[in-house]
């Protein structure tokens, strides 16, 4: 097997607090997390070469963003496709590395959407846009939320899934919460009724958001960001930490179609570039970094990543798979507690990255014995509709 | 104070305009390349299908399924938040495309509606444009 390590993870910063009470930016945010991750790292802001930005701080993205953090890039890319954003910018690291463009290259997320009292899941999408499509829907008041309950009642009624299997994925994820800290942490500062672990019958009896999704198969609005450091290999082998390889990358984006199948998302367009590149297979994942904006989102991505055939996750889930301590040797899935129990501030993307890597140099909360490989996986936009999918395989020496 | 309306489309959008137009008569529209045959919703300029084709409006039925819906029980929008439990559903028209709306005129949305059940289109008046939402088709 011929994988290249053309790119590594070197540097990594989650910031901590999920309620800023107003007291920060989303700006401050990520230059804070910016300046923690190069730390890590062993570097200074003058050893960055390359920005990656999603513009959701505002000020144009790229344009901006160099002056912010006083940097002068060879490489600015503003890609901004919603919560995968920094799957996509992981990949255009490794490119621009492999390329020669650069050699440290700089991701950054921050976001206030709490302290802002953004509802997002369910505000519904207010006056319509300029751009067609939104011209054409908003009307219906569809809320965020309802758009992935429609993925689920499709899922359900062409497979038969139910709720109960829904159900382990958001227990799974509440059980690795409980073990981390910082999301115990966010739990209370969200004011969380009853912080604890999850079961089946929890999640199925809490209140239902939009049918068939209840309360607890959805993700925390909170406060939040991170940043990510990505290095050419000459200059990984040097860091403080072992370096996290970029092993494969995939890209997609999926949308409405006439006669279209809601049930399956761009991940099956994007998973098997990443897969195929890095010479694995989904089984082979110790780790499987799934964005869970939704217990439908992970089921889906898993389906459509290749852990099982579409139409079986429901099935497959079951009886703990995505525990940390795999007891049916699954992968361990969202090992930080995930969108649902630890950190949603809108864009959760970097977040996968984080913890994969965390998971890979031996970090974890929920440490893996012996992790060796990991998906992440983000998906932007809403999976009933218009999406994007960034699939990364990352991998240690 | 004026009561909150539904988010209403532009009706002078340039690629969608046409559609909204026939809303005026209670028509349904749709475009078809005249080349490739595709389908092509929501409206564009251009066909995605084929780069050589031009797009032909036809009118729908307004007749479809329910390819797939959610009933809604918590929106913090102005409009909608006093309007739940309401039901959002992608319809499947006859001719192919596949809209955006909600399904209405049923006696319960949490009970009354599921996949696969036959809908028509039904308008909801407006000053500049009519909204179609989508009622249990008659028997």
């Amino acid at each position: 097997m011929t994988q290249k390590r053309a790119a590594a993870i070197v540097g990594i910063h989650e910031y901590p607090s999920r309620d800023v009470e107003g007291e920060i930016s989303p700006l401050q945010v990520k230059a804070e997390s910016a300046a923690r991750a190069l730390e890590d790292a062993g570097f200074s802001w003058s050893d960055v070469d390359a920005v990656y930005d999603a513009g959701e701080g505002g000020g144009m993205g790229g344009l901006t963003i160099a002056e912010y953090f006083g940097l002068r890039p060879n490489v600015i890319d503003t890609t901004s496709v919603g919560g995968s954003s920094y799957e996509f910018h992981a990949a255009h690291a490794k490119r621009d590395i492999a390329a020669g463009k650069c050699s440290v290259a700089l991701l950054t997320y921050g976001s206030t959407a709490h302290s802002n009292a953004r509802a997002i899941g369910v505000g519904g999408r207010g006056g319509a846009s300029m751009h067609p499509a939104e011209n054409m829907d908003a009307f219906a008041g569809m809320t965020l939320i309802a758009n992935y309950a429609m993925v689920a009642h499709r899922h359900m009624h062409n497979y038969g899934t139910r709720s109960e299997q829904l159900a382990e994925i958001s227990i799974a994820t509440r059980l690795h919460a409980m073990r981390n800290p910082q999301a115990v942490k966010a739990m209370e500062d969200l004011e969380f009724l009853d912080i604890r672990e999850t079961t089946i019958e929890d999640v199925v009896s809490s209140r239902m958001i939009a049918d068939p999704l209840h309360l607890l198969e959805c993700c925390m609005i909170s406060d939040g960001g991170g940043a990510v450091v990505i290095a050419a290999p000459e200059i990984a082998r040097d860091c403080k930490k072992s370096p996290v390889w970029i092993l494969g990358s995939g890209e997609a984006t999926k949308y409405p179609t006439s006669g279209g199948d809601i049930t399956s998302s761009a991940a099956t367009q994007s998973g098997p570039q990443a897969f195929g590149e890095a010479g694995v297979t989904p089984a082979e994942m110790d780790i499987a970094m799934i964005y869970d904006s939704f217990s439908i989102t992970v089921l889906t991505l898993l389906e459509d990543l290749g852990f099982c055939r579409k139409g079986e996750g429901g099935s497959w889930v079951q009886g703990g798979r995505l525990r940390y301590d795999r007891p049916l040797d699954g992968p361990a899935l969202n090992t930080d507690g995930g969108g649902l129990s630890s950190n949603h501030p809108g864009m959760r993307g970097i977040f996968l990255l984080i913890e994969a890597a965390r998971q890979l140099r031996g970090e974890s909360c929920s440490q893996v014995t012996d992790a060796k490989l990991a998906v992440a996986h983000g998906n932007g936009g809403m999976l009933g509709s218009r999406h994007s999918a960034g699939t990364i395989i990352l991998g240690r020496d | 104070m004026n009561e909150p309306v539904r988010p209403l489309p532009r009706a002078d959008e340039f690629d969608t305009r046409e559609f909204w137009e026939g809303t005026k008569q209670h028509e349904f529209r749709y475009q078809q390349c005249n080349q490739c045959d595709e389908v092509v919703f929501y409206p564009r300029r251009h066909c995605p299908g084929c780069t050589a084709g031009e797009l032909i409006w036809k009118v729908s039925t307004g007749k479809g399924t329910v390819y797939t819906y959610s009933v809604v029980r918590q929106s913090y929008h102005p409009f909608f938040r006093n309007r739940v439990p309401y039901a959002v559903a992608w319809i499947d028209l006859e001719e192919g495309p596949r809209i955006l709306s909600n399904v209405v005129g049923v006696d319960d949305p949490l009970n009354d509606v599921s996949i696969g059940m036959a809908v028509q289109v039904e308008w909801e008046e407006h000053e500049n444009l009519n909204i179609p939402l989508f009622k249990p088709l008659a028997s």
